[in-house]
């Protein structure tokens, strides 16, 4: 990234597309943070440092989606889950590459850059998603 | 430091916080051709129609309206909008939002206004207008309430935040897709008992389970409906309520709390931790435990959501709640009925007016004015409202004045 490091959800974004997944560690108090922060919610440092996450992951819940925001209607029916990562941190996203009958609670899953890009014109964000591992 | 905690000097044990004095709701539905603030004032000329002795004008000192969407009728700024059509001008009217927990806040607002001494009576309501829109438009706003850089930007609606919350809950608890159907079933006797009700159509478990999926285990009789409606109540310290009516409603506890915005963020996906903390106040103030509830309105935006918030109000143990419906025990008979009203599942879901519709409710059982859905005997009603998928809860507690 250029410039002066910030912790947000537009730098974690960035990393996203170098096909990263960057979570903030505190450096007073430790705390991890996913999506990155700006201000420590526990001990009020602005201080942080980037720690890349593994790839890796577990879905902890999912589901699947038949009426959707009208963008993603095209997509429908589409899966879509809460994964656990290392750490405990966790993210939600779609999960691509599984028939629906396949998914279960602690499925392990990977994630994935290609699949789901959409043509938003705001934000300009990479989509991450999620495939069986 | 010393640490000071307020609410503890409301440690009440039954003394009210402050009392209904009237209570108004519009018929929910579809209100053709009504704009909100339309709407609102069928809510109004109800609560006036109840309480003679009380005169808007010179009694009412402030408003706060709980208002989601400004999506619906690219209309915002609620607050006075509805003050004006109301004959209100002129008192601060402010809009509260919280997702479908706004009107909630807004009670709690009222509260705190109260209590403070700055307005003796206060008008507190909601109001949502959303039957024009389509069921693609309605879940994209509804969407707003949820975190948009990971839930929304991937594509994740309401129901599939709920959805997600039952898989975890029947992978943990062994909740099945059949109890969450038995919530609705409930519900819509209730509702059919209601004349305010949107849907007053009884339906089986097996129209649940055969109803086309929306987000899977939901499907179309799990979600509670979309709605237009608007709901109030008048809110006024203890010592001046005879002074407008001889059967008021004390509000004995009061909890709010808040949690992160994404469902992904949180400790648990099979409970609400801001129900939890929202029900511990409230009972503490009170000074009273679940056992003692006699009637709820819960937020039951999903069937999943009443069976947590079972557990989340400890009417029953984690993991419970599905034994709970199962066992009728939340039926309009059983020991404990839930959603006398249809709840927001048949009564139906105008979000921003759900909190003080669910105070209507209650305030029309503690004075005994349910009709053919009162529960017999009640004294101690509670109220559950959650916006979005629990990023914020308020829970309040009732007292009949007469008992």
């Amino acid at each position: 990234m250029n410039g002066e490091e910030t912790f947000t959800i537009e730098s974690f974004y960035k990393f996203v597309a170098e096909r990263k997944i960057m979570a903030a560690r505190c450096t007073r108090c430790g705390r991890l943070h996913l999506p990155p922060r700006p201000l420590c919610d526990n001990c009020y440092s602005t201080s942080f440092e980037w720690i890349e996450l593994s790839r890796k992951g577990k879905l902890v819940a999912f589901t699947v989606i038949h009426i959707a925001p009208s963008q993603f209607q095209h997509m429908v029916p589409y899966a879509v889950g809460i994964v656990q990562l290392q750490n405990g941190l966790r993210l939600p996203g779609i999960i691509s590459g599984v028939s629906t009958d396949k998914l279960r609670i602690g499925l392990e899953v990977t994630f994935d850059f290609q699949a789901c890009n959409g043509k938003e014109t705001w934000p300009k964000w990479p989509r991450y998603c999620f495939k069986p591992a | 430091m010393d640490s000071f905690h307020k609410e503890d000097l409301f440690r009440l044990n039954g003394k009210p916080l402050a009392s209904i004095v009237s209570a108004g709701l519009s018929k929910f539905g579809k209100h053709e051709g009504l704009y909100a603030r339309e709407i609102f004032t069928l809510a109004f000329k109800e609560a006036l129609d109840r309480c003679p002795r009380l005169d808007p004008k010179r009694d009412i000192k402030a408003v706060f309206i709980g208002h989601m969407g400004e999506s619906y009728e690219h209309q915002g700024h609620t607050g006075s909008a509805v003050a004006d059509w109301v004959g209100l001008l002129g008192a601060p009217a402010t809009r509260m939002e919280a997702a479908c927990a706004s009107s909630g806040a807004a009670l709690r607002s009222g509260l705190y206004a109260v209590l403070s001494g700055l307005a003796d009576v206060v008008l507190v309501g909601g109001v949502e207008k959303m039957t024009h829109r389509g069921t693609s438009e309605v879940t994209e706003y509804l969407a707003m309430a949820s975190d948009f850089p990971f839930e929304q930007w991937n594509g994740i609606t309401f129901p599939g935040l709920f959805a997600m919350m039952a898989t975890a809950h029947m992978h943990e608890y062994g909740t099945t897709e059949t109890q969450m159907a038995m919530i609705a079933v409930k519900n819509h006797h209730n509702g059919s008992l209601n004349p305010k009700a949107q849907v007053r159509k009884e339906i089986t478990v097996q129209n649940v389970l055969s109803s086309r999926v929306i987000a899977w285990p939901l499907k179309l009789y799990d979600c509670s409906l979309i709605t237009d409606g608007a709901s109030c109540i008048v809110l006024t310290r203890p010592e001046l309520a005879s002074r407008f009516t001889d059967n008021p409603v004390h509000i004995i506890g009061s909890g709010q709390a808040s949690d992160t915005v994404g469902l992904y963020e949180r400790r648990s996906l099979t409970s609400v931790h801001s129900a939890q903390t929202a029900a511990k106040a409230a009972y503490a103030m009170a000074g009273l435990g679940p056992e003692d509830v006699d009637v709820a309105e819960v937020h039951d935006c999903f069937t999943i959501a009443e069976i947590i918030a079972y557990e989340d109000l400890g009417f029953c143990g984690p993991g419970e709640g599905g034994k709970l419906i199962e066992e009728g025990e939340t039926c309009l008979t059983g020991r404990l009925p839930v959603n006398p009203s249809g709840g927001l599942k048949a009564k139906g879901h105008p979000v921003g007016a759900t909190g003080t519709a669910q105070a209507y409710e209650i305030y029309l059982q503690l004075t005994g004015q349910a009709e053919a859905r009162q529960v017999k005997g009640a004294v101690i009603g509670l109220t559950h409202n959650l916006g979005g998928s629990g990023a914020t809860a308020a829970v309040h507690i009732y007292r009949s004045a007469t008992a």
